[in-house]
């Protein structure tokens, strides 16, 4: 069972808490009528599915109800780092790991 | 007959060995060096691909066809599921996948020579809710009239079946009634890898082991073979049957495929005395449970939702699991889990899998299978030999290619599980 | 052989004072309190303790504690019988009644052992290879390899105990009470830590538990009760003994089994049996020891063939000496131990075949000197005896340990104890995935790094040296505590005063040869519980499966009850052996969680039986109840079917309540449906994006209906939702939809549209919901309602008011699902009952009727409404339900699904499209879930159209009705169709409008 730290909390709780809803940083598309079938369908289906570090968001359901980012190791599943909605998208992914 | 009459296996054949001490068994499968290239080669040692394998150079005459499998044969799902078979799916096109599938497992031991140990059980499926039943009614109509065996089962004939099963009124979740295909059951998953690698070996495949594929090279935008830790293999066409790792395969084409890969639990109770005759799933409840020839009841877990390599999930499902079982069987509450253990399955969002030619020339992906792939290991493999012998998708094949995620026309056995109200 | 014969007049952890009796096999027998089954089984004399699997051959304790392959019995009858326990963990109680789970018709007399003269005919997988043929013959010969496999029986009835679960949190988890766990868990908790100590065992203690009287014995003891005792005094540790940590998951956490009642009887009245703990730990320290490796030799499962230090336990820990004369064959110092134990009990000492060439360490020499009879580069190998030991055969073997060097002799003994060195136990330490790895020197596989996991301390890291284990201990308790906040990671700990003899180094011997062959050779088993042999393991290789994988999983070596915990190494060996490769790169198989059983009502815990899932009341549950409503469940909820009334069926009872409501009134209680109040200035933007129509011109005081789709573009909620002032609104879901609906809502908020000031709120729970439905609605209300104008005027459909309802504030919504004048009168939830009595008390005049479900069902399909998740399937579009006039086209936002109604599958005009059936025989009412296809006079695989959502039988039309989904329906109005039945019959139907009952939707208007 994971241990997933809240930013918003800002405190390490049981994945019981939580609910993991898919990869992150997946931006709808700002004119949907624009994109083709298959543009449209590559942003409602198609997924990283890393085997390796993972950018994915949970939803800290049983918690304050936010919806957070967390940098994951697919394998190991140990946890890069967790934080906020809208932050550092692009830089996020870094080697190593520390919860604090 | 598959295999060189030398080695065929029968009582005669224990009678004949175990008077020498056993000392003469052949080998059930070579230990080959890769040549340098291949009609064909399939990625994965998997039961998928193993059967592939095998379909290519029975059904096909392709017998210049190697499987590369990164660790050993049937190490991956095959060897890590509740081995339950069932064709009771509710959309035609998979109906019809998997009813190829059934008919094939019900001759499959005698067509490999190997005992793979189909056993059929009966398999019920558990409706605990008015729409639970609605549910089930239109699926055993819809398998039916799709010449799919199945009929609808009353509490009391559910009670009679089992009679460790909870049937009463005043659970939780009363059982209402049930689903049930008499021809499903299960099998020996091991044995359906190790029968395949047998079969498709005497038939003059190479199967390759302990070799991982590292790329996949194209020339002009053609795949023209694939990169592996002992070296290049050639290959006219190549077949992808890596289950959860189809992703990372994929990427090595530049391809990517709408999986996302997760972990899936399952264990095992201690050895009982026969105690359990039929496999029973519970959607409602969410559990599924069978008793295997060893006596181990067989319990299937619940996905986790997050992505997972790991071959390993959070206690926290199995507990939710153990509940369901325990709900379900009240008798059972005293026995106890021995062993318990993940696989990695490759989920489509329609619980659908992919068979497909890709952008790649050459190229072609079996995958996407979810928590179904061990019953249809013999169906998929039979229309992806075909696939790939033809170089056209098997016409049972064709509503399954990657295309459905951009046209919307998805098999959505997902949605048809139903949402509550 | 007498029980004072092989019970030692003194010494052991026992009570001699407390007799304790119980029964094996029905033979009654007795112990001491302090006895495991095993060891008060030994003290009885019993030797066969179990039959085989596979080929029935008997069998005898072996080991003392959670190794044990063979003495697997049946404790207890009835409800409360539990199969499978290991006699080695069971202890003793007064009364506890034990069957061996094998042998048939008794252990003395067992049919498959008759079958053990065909052994030879059964190599591993054998059933891969045969009963083929006829081919339909496969499930009778099943059903006889059913019975003869299993061990225990499964109770037939529920389990009579309750279990409960505990969550835990600590600084450091320290997994093992043995010296290199007492020592890390002392050192923790004297650096500040707060520390858990968990131990499989009775009491703490691990392998100090078996030691003998020594001067350097008797010390370490003294040395285990001071460290124990400092670690009770303290309050920031606890002790968990009898309590087995099962499994090590992801970020340290740790499942723990305690069995709270096990010892005292076989069921705990009153107080919960087990409990799982559930740790969570900063630090994890493994000080799970080492586990000894039998020697594999021919015959080695016959009863009287022990592990050398459960010997050794059994003598030291509970008195009971279980041979008279014993042959020793190690490959190591530490067995000497027990040569000197054993001596010291006074019994013979046949002889000690060291298979070194040579042994001069501290204890052979203090062997020798004591007289006994030591003979180097000598191994036993073969077992001799009928129905147990007689005598052993001992032969000179090479000092690369493959081959012999001389004839065999015979010697005379009744127990033969063998120690083939130690394996450490790095199963948890491996449950995430790290693969241990080999370790030459410590002759086993220690665990594997772990980046941020535990850390093996002792001989779980193959320290075997007493001080040393303790030494490193800790040092590595110290450093946990620094790693988890405390301390300095300065050992504290005075050197412990610990004698320990200096051993020479052991040798790897896995197999020990024999004058034949392996494969000719008399059985040498190396998994004793599957009857897997080396010879198996060879012929494994030899046929092709040469991973490790491979051969577990052909010859099935691990996979019993005891998980392999004798023979996974040496079958590794072996199998390394034969391929001509090291043991290192054959590698070993991953350890799964258990490391013992678990029991799954333990798993399971108190969410069970009533507790599986909680229920969830309306305020007027328990008045549905008295009038004895029948229920149905609906997500959670208990919902109100139907109310029979005396003697009526269900049929009579949804008939009654149907036309009450379409001829007076009906009441419903609809609170169950989910509603969640939504505010802020963007709320109408946010409300038009996520649903497919617009609610920016949506009116304080006006209601409306919405579709909500996800974005593949199917229909996932539908529901009414209000306007309740400036920026305030109220959704309602369908009631298994709302905590879904709200996640999706805040999903969209947080994650895509930041900058809208919306908040959402569930108040699901805080109103209860009276509906009020038919022609005479407004009369029964006016009669509790005095402060708004209820005319149709004043309050039109689909408007909502504040009000006074019964005394009480309310809002009313003029909305309707049975096409008929309702008024939804919501309160807070206290006055739930209050106001609903007060309306049926205001409609008795009018009949009127409380309706459950069913009814509702009826009604709203004889208006064509639909109920997402029964004539929808999440395969749906809004077109397909023939809602496309809900579908906003023009909304300057592209609202959540919209696009994907666009792509060329959703466009297709030959769609599944919801219809009305009306059968052609007006009184059949159509099964829902019928397929439907265009004739019925085609084979099978059949051309199905579609299939039947709804169908009732519609009182006030007086025939039945049904809703269908049909391929291009809407274009087929007026055609034929069929149902085929799964009785056979065929019928027909006529595909028509959804809407049956008031097509021009006056009735609700009035």
């Amino acid at each position: 069972m994971l241990q997933i730290y809240c930013p918003y909390c800002q405190e390490l709780r049981e994945e019981e808490e939580f609910s993991p809803s898919g990869e992150a940083h997946i931006a709808r598309p700002r004119d949907p009528e624009s994109l083709s079938d298959e543009q449209w369908g590559d942003y409602l289906f198609f997924r990283k599915n890393p085997r390796g570090l993972h950018r994915e968001m949970w939803h800290h359901s049983a918690g304050c109800r936010r919806y957070f980012n967390v940098e994951r190791d697919t394998v190991s599943y140990v946890i890069a780092r967790s934080y906020p909605i809208g932050e550092d998208p692009a830089g996020a992914m870094v080697e190593g790991h520390d919860h604090e | 007959m598959p295999t060189r009459s030398r080695n065929r296996y029968s009582a005669l054949s224990l009678l004949k060995h175990g008077l020498s001490h056993h000392e003469n068994w052949q080998r059930a499968w070579r230990n080959p060096t890769p040549k340098q290239s291949y009609d064909v080669v399939i990625v994965g040692g998997g039961g998928h691909g193993l059967a592939t394998a095998y379909y290519l150079a029975k059904v096909h005459g392709i017998t210049n066809v190697a499987v590369v499998e990164k660790g050993y044969l049937g190490g991956g799902n095959t060897g890590r599921n509740t081995t339950i078979i069932r064709s009771n799916y509710l959309w035609d096109e998979a109906a019809h996948l998997y009813e190829l599938s059934m008919k094939l497992w019900e001759g499959l031991t005698q067509e490999l020579n190997f005992n793979v140990m189909f056993s059929q059980r009966g398999v019920m499926n558990l409706g605990h809710t008015l729409q639970d039943m609605r549910d089930i009614e239109r699926r055993v109509n819809a398998n039916r009239l799709n010449g799919i065996d199945g009929e609808v089962l009353s509490t009391a004939e559910i009670q009679t079946k089992i009679p460790l099963l909870n049937c009463s009124p005043d659970s939780r979740y009363p059982i209402l009634g049930a689903s049930w295909q008499p021809r499903g059951g299960t099998a020996r998953h091991d044995a359906v890898a190790w029968g395949y690698a047998r079969g498709a070996d005497a038939l003059g495949v190479d199967l390759i082991q302990q070799t991982e594929v590292t790329g996949i090279r194209r020339q002009n935008g053609v795949a023209v073979g694939v990169e592996t830790n002992r070296g290049f293999i050639g290959a006219a066409r190549i077949g992808c049957v890596t289950a959860g790792n189809s992703g990372v395969l994929a990427g090595m084409a530049g391809l990517r495929l709408p999986l996302e890969s997760h972990p899936l639990q399952a264990l095992v109770s201690e050895p009982l005395k026969p105690c359990l005759d039929t496999v029973v799933m519970s959607n409602a409840v969410h559990g599924y449970v069978s008793q295997s020839d060893k006596g181990d009841l067989v319990i299937g877990a619940g996905i986790d939702r997050y992505n997972g390599y790991g071959q390993r999930g959070s206690l926290h499902v199995v507990e939710h699991t153990l509940q369901a079982i325990c709900e379900l069987f009240p008798a059972f509450s005293r026995v106890r889990m021995n062993r318990q253990w993940g696989g990695i399955v490759d989920t489509c969002p329609d619980a659908c899998p992919i068979i497909s030619a890709t952008s790649v020339p050459g190229l072609y992906f079996n995958c996407g299978w979810g928590t179904g792939g061990f019953k249809a290991t013999p169906g998929s493999g039979f229309v992806f030999a075909d696939t790939l012998a033809k170089g056209k998708l098997h016409s049972l094949a064709a509503p399954f290619t990657v295309d459905r995620f951009h046209s919307g026309a998805l098999i959505d056995e997902h949605g048809a599980a139903g949402v509550a109200h | 052989m007498s029980d004072s014969q092989r019970r030692l007049p003194a010494g052991g952890r026992l009570d001699r004072k407390q007799k304790v009796s119980f029964t094996f096999d029905g033979r009654p027998m007795w112990g001491l309190a302090g006895d495991t089954l095993a060891s008060a089984l030994l003290a009885n004399g019993v030797e066969t303790v179990a039959r085989s699997f596979k080929y029935g051959r008997r069998r005898g304790i072996v080991g003392h504690g959670s190794e044990e392959p063979n003495a697997i019995v049946q404790l207890g009858s009835g409800a409360a019988t539990v199969p499978n326990l290991k006699a080695t963990q069971v202890e003793l109680y007064e009364g506890l009644e034990a069957r061996s789970v094998s042998g048939w018709p008794n252990l003395d007399v067992d049919v498959i052992a008759l079958l053990g003269v065909f052994a030879r005919f059964l190599p591993p997988g054998f059933y891969y290879k045969t009963f083929m043929a006829p081919a339909r013959l496969w499930m009778t010969y099943e059903h006889f390899i059913r019975k003869a496999a299993g061990l225990g029986r499964a109770p037939q009835n529920p389990d009579p105990d309750r279990y409960d679960k505990i969550n835990r949190h600590c600084d450091v988890l320290v997994i093992g009470g043995g010296p290199a766990g007492l020592a890390a868990a002392r050192e923790a908790t004297r650096q500040g830590s707060r520390v858990i100590l968990v131990d499989e065992q009775s009491e703490m203690g691990g392998s100090l538990l078996s030691l003998g009287g020594s001067e350097a014995d008797a010390a370490q003891l003294q040395w285990r009760d001071q460290t124990l005792a400092e670690l009770e005094a303290s309050v920031d540790v606890l002790l968990l003994p009898r309590s087995t940590a099962f499994g090590y998951y992801d970020h340290n956490f740790v499942g723990i089994l305690e069995r709270l009642e096990d010892h005292r009887g076989l069921t705990s009245p009153g107080r919960p049996r087990q409990r799982l703990h559930r740790v969570r730990a900063r630090q994890i320290i493994m000080a799970t020891g080492a586990q000894e490796r039998p020697l594999v030799f021919a015959n080695n499962d016959l009863p009287g063939v022990m592990l050398a230090s459960s010997v050794r336990t059994y003598i030291n820990r509970y008195a009971v000496i279980p041979g008279q004369r014993l042959a020793l064959c190690t490959t190591n110092d530490n067995a000497y131990q027990l040569a000197l134990d054993w001596q010291e009990a006074g019994c013979d000492i046949a002889v000690i075949a060291d298979t070194r060439p040579e042994a001069e360490g501290v204890l052979p020499r203090l062997a020798r000197e004591r007289g006994i009879d030591v003979r180097t580069g000598t191994a036993i190998i073969e077992a001799s005896g009928r129905k147990c030991v007689s005598g052993a055969l001992l032969a000179p073997i090479h000092a690369g340990g493959k081959s012999l060097t001389g004839p065999a002799t015979p010697v005379e003994c009744d127990l033969i104890a063998t120690s083939g060195g130690w394996s450490p136990v790095v199963h948890l330490s491996s449950h995430t995935g790290i693969r241990p790895i080999w370790d030459d020197e410590a002759i086993g596989f220690v665990p594997g790094p772990h980046a941020d996991g535990p850390v093996a301390v002792g001989s779980a890291q193959g320290i075997y040296c007493p001080l040393a284990c303790v030494e490193q201990a800790r040092t590595e308790g110290a450093a946990a505590a620094l790693r988890a906040g405390q301390g300095a990671g300065e050992s504290s700990s005075p050197s412990p005063d610990i004698i320990a003899a200096l051993e020479e180094p052991a040798q790897a011997l896995f197999l020990v040869p024999h004058t034949k062959t392996t494969s000719r050779a008399p059985s040498q088993f190396v998994d004793f519980q599957l009857d897997v042999t080396a010879a198996a393991i060879e012929l494994a290789a030899r046929e092709g499966y040469e991973s490790v994988e491979h051969v577990k999983r052909y010859t099935a070596l691990g996979f019993g009850t005891d998980q392999g915990k004798l023979g996974n190494i040496n079958g590794v060996a072996i199998l390394a052996d034969t391929l001509n490769q090291s043991i290192a790169d054959t590698g070993t198989t991953m350890f799964r969680p258990a490391y013992t059983p678990v029991t799954f009502g333990a798993m399971a815990g108190g969410e069970v039986g009533d507790l599986f899932d909680p229920e969830r009341y309306t305020a007027m549950h328990r008045w549905h109840s008295e009038q004895g409503a029948a229920w149905e469940n609906v997500g959670q909820w208990k919902r109100p079917w139907y109310f029979p009334v005396a003697g009526e069926s269900m049929e009579e009872a949804v008939q009654r309540e149907c036309l009450a409501v379409r001829n007076s009134v009906g009441i419903l209680d609809a609170s169950t449906l989910g509603k969640i109040d939504i505010q802020g200035p963007d709320a109408a933007e946010f409300l038009t994006r996520v649903y497919t129509n617009s609610y920016l011109k949506l009116a304080p005081g006006k209601c409306r209906y919405g579709l909500m789709l996800h974005e593949d573009g199917m229909i996932f909620d539908d529901g009414v939702t209000a306007c309740l002032g400036e920026s305030h609104y109220l959704m309602h879901t369908t009631t298994g939809g709302a905590a879904g609906v709200l996640g999706w809502l805040e999903l969209w908020r947080q994650t895509e549209w930041p900058e809208l000031q919306v908040y959402f709120t569930s108040v699901t729970d805080h109103w209860a919901t009276a509906t009020l439905s038919g022609p005479n609605a407004r009369k029964v209300l006016a009669r509790v309602c005095h402060d708004v104008d209820l005319s149709d005027e004043a309050f039109a459909f689909m408007d909502w008011n504040s009000a006074t309802v019964a005394g009480v504030p309310a809002r009313i919504f003029r909305i309707s699902f049975t096409g008929e004048l309702s008024f939804e009168v919501n309160v807070p939830a206290n006055f739930g009952r209050h106001v609903w009595e007060r309306l049926m008390e205001a409609g008795k005049e009018f009949n009127i009727t409380p309706y459950g479900t069913e009814a509702m069902h009826v009604l709203r399909a004889e208006k064509g409404f639909i109920i997402v998740g029964q004539d929808t399937d999440g395969s749906m579009t809004p077109d397909d339900m023939g809602m496309d006039w809900i579908v906003g086209k023009n909304k300057s936002f592209s609202f959540l699904g919209k696009r994907s109604l666009e792509r060329s599958d959703t466009r297709r005009t030959n769609r599944k499209q919801l219809v009305g059936l009306r059968t052609v025989e007006p009184n059949e009412v159509l099964p829902e879930g019928a397929q439907i296809v265009n004739t019925p006079d085609q084979a099978v695989p059949m051309a199905m159209q579609g299939h039947v959502t709804s169908s009732y039988f519609s009182p006030s039309l007086g025939r039945s009705i049904a809703l269908a989904v049909v391929k291009g329906g809407r274009n087929r109005l007026g055609e034929k169709v069929f149902c085929p039945l799964a009785d056979g019959r065929n019928v027909a139907a006529v595909i028509c409008q959804t809407v049956f009952y008031d097509p021009d939707g006056e009735r609700q208007h009035v």
